[in-house]
């Protein structure tokens, strides 16, 4: 007799079992929609009090005049839009050659024969002074100062200078983080190589970059996110980019619109940058497990 | 005798009275319209350069705009000791909201788009443009003409209204670079990156005589006759119910000629500077 209610409450559960389970998925669906839904709702709530209570400020209507001003905007903007060209084509050449020489610098610091000495020594101070200093100082006295020896005006042309400052600082950013690539290999690796009978060199070519470079992707995508708006600081010394264009319009107006039309403009850019950026990362730890 | 004793005396206390009651009235003018009461509170740039104001010290009284400033606060009832200053620059004097001035004078040009924003007072001084190059530039035969100018490479300060000038008046045929203050263009122009800018005459007769080394000062464009007539106003807070008492003391000066004087006294008159056209 027990044994019998034994055998139908084991059938009982056994049969529960199937609908428990798709009742377990049915509960998860209705969980996440109903978080959905709580964020949603408590993201329209701020939205909607930001959007009430802000205007409620005594001085909105002259906030809004001055920054949010739609007529000045659509004034400006394809100005803005014109003078961004220069920031793309400054960032444009400038990206590769920091690419490239901070790549050196890095290599220059892992050199461990000790005749190359010297160069780990140049390398460890390029880092530290470049990395030490504003970027607005080393593109004032590079700009006006190289120029300030007598070079001839074609040679004393602001973009040429102003892209090398950016260059030369950057470099040194971005060589640390390859350095941090190059280090993250483990040394087992170099052993391997130099046991298969590959030199430095070909250790460094083969086995070491190809790993370390492909794993400080994410990490120097976000140099070249602010790169992209330090493009901006070379119109310290001259070329009417994007930002000074902005200052420009904000004095003759006497209006800061212009200047949330320039945050639009980069925001344009380096939040699609950022979006990639944060997919690579994804991606690479997904690779890692 | 005592007849004449009586009308000196009557004049002594007419003479006597008359500049206090005035002084009274305008007073009255800005009687709960300053920041503070009984105080004039007067913002200019910092630094503040010369000729405008000498050594950055506006409170000395000394350059053109510190003895407008002060002329303008006796006209309007305020004795020296009752005027402060402070300091602000161009993005404060137009950011919205309180001001911490009454008004606010760094040879600020008068637009109608900024008219928008802020207030100004009836102009106070009406500056030439005026061109300024280095010698080797004249050495190479550039000259006070239109036509000669815009082959030059221009460079201005972004914050000021030359900028437009060069491209409308002049649209010189490379576009011209633009910096963050009249120091970075004279930079620019001793980096050899730059030919020629414009600047208001006294500056320019200022930077060209005794800051650069080779700097002239090539041609001026007539105060009248340039398109855009660089006219220097007051900045004040857009409403602000002083600029009534302002303008009624601006207007005093000049019809007195007090105004003529301090500039006589201030800004360099320049007679050699030769009209471009």
């Amino acid at each position: 007799m027990s044994r019998n209610t034994t055998d139908k409450t084991g059938i009982v559960a056994a049969q529960a079992a199937l609908p428990a389970k798709i009742s377990r998925t049915a509960y998860n669906a209705q969980k996440k929609r109903r978080s959905l839904m709580i964020a949603s709702a408590s993201t329209l709530t701020v939205v909607a009090l930001i959007y009430v209570l802000v205007p409620l400020a005594p001085g909105w209507e002259r906030v809004k005049n001055s920054f949010f001003n739609w007529e000045v905007l659509v004034r400006t903007f394809p100005k803005l839009l014109d003078a961004f060209l220069i920031d793309v084509m400054i960032f444009a050449w400038c990206a590769p050659a920091i690419a490239i020489w901070g790549l050196v610098i890095a290599l220059c610091r892992d050199a461990r024969s000790p005749a190359l000495f010297p160069l780990r020594v140049f390398a460890t101070v390029y880092n530290d002074v470049f990395r030490g200093v504003p970027v607005i100082l080393v593109i004032y006295l590079i700009g006006f100062g190289i120029p300030g020896l007598g070079l001839s005006r074609t040679w004393s042309n602001p973009y040429i200078w102003g892209s090398l400052a950016l260059i030369l600082s950057y470099s040194a950013y971005v060589a640390e983080v390859y350095r941090a690539g190059i280090e993250s290999i483990h040394e087992s690796q170099r052993s391997a190589a130099k046991s298969l009978g590959l030199s430095h060199w070909h250790t460094m070519r083969h086995v070491i970059l190809p790993q370390a470079i492909r794993r400080v992707v994410p990490a120097n995508m976000n140099n070249f996110i602010s790169l992209q708006k330090d493009v901006a600081l070379v119109s310290f010394i001259g070329p009417v980019e994007l930002l000074r264009q902005a200052g420009v319009e904000k004095s003759l107006l006497a209006n800061f619109t212009p200047y949330v039309g320039a945050a639009i403009i980069f925001l344009s850019v380096t939040i699609p940058a950022t979006r990639f950026a944060d997919h690579l990362i994804a991606r690479q730890n997904r690779e890692r497990g | 005798m005592s007849q004449k004793i009586l009308t000196l005396a009557g004049i002594i206390i007419t003479a006597s009275i008359l500049p206090v009651t005035s002084a009274q009235a305008a007073g009255e003018c800005a009687t709960g319209k300053t920041l503070e009461e009984g105080v004039l509170t007067i913002a200019t740039g910092n630094p503040a350069y010369f000729p405008w104001v000498i050594d950055n010290e506006p409170a000395g009284g000394k350059g053109f705009e510190a003895a407008v400033a002060y002329a303008v606060a006796a006209q309007m009832g305020f004795e020296a000791e009752k005027v402060e200053w402070t300091s602000s620059s161009f993005d404060q004097a137009i950011q919205p909201g309180q001001k911490n001035f009454d008004f606010n004078l760094q040879q600020f040009s008068i637009t109608e788009d900024r008219e928008k924003i802020v207030d100004f007072s009836i102009p106070y001084y009406t500056s030439a443009l005026a061109v300024i190059v280095r010698q080797p530039t004249i050495d190479a035969g550039v000259q006070p003409t239109l036509e000669s100018l815009k082959s030059l490479t221009w460079g201005a300060d972004a914050n000021t209204t030359a900028t437009p000038v060069i491209q409308e008046l002049i649209a010189p045929e490379s576009d011209p670079l633009l910096y963050d203050d009249t120091i970075n263009v004279i930079e620019a122009m001793n980096a050899n990156q730059i030919d020629a800018t414009l600047l208001d005459l006294p500056v320019a007769l200022y930077q060209a005589g005794a800051v650069m080394n080779d700097g002239v000062v090539l041609g001026q464009f007539a105060a009248d006759e340039s398109t855009s007539p660089d006219h220097f106003g007051l900045l004040m807070e857009e409403g602000n119910p002083i600029k009534a008492c302002v303008d009624a003391a601006l207007t005093a000066l000049i019809d007195s000629g007090e105004l003529a004087q301090i500039e006589a006294q201030w800004l360099q008159q320049a007679t050699d500077v030769p009209m471009i056209r």
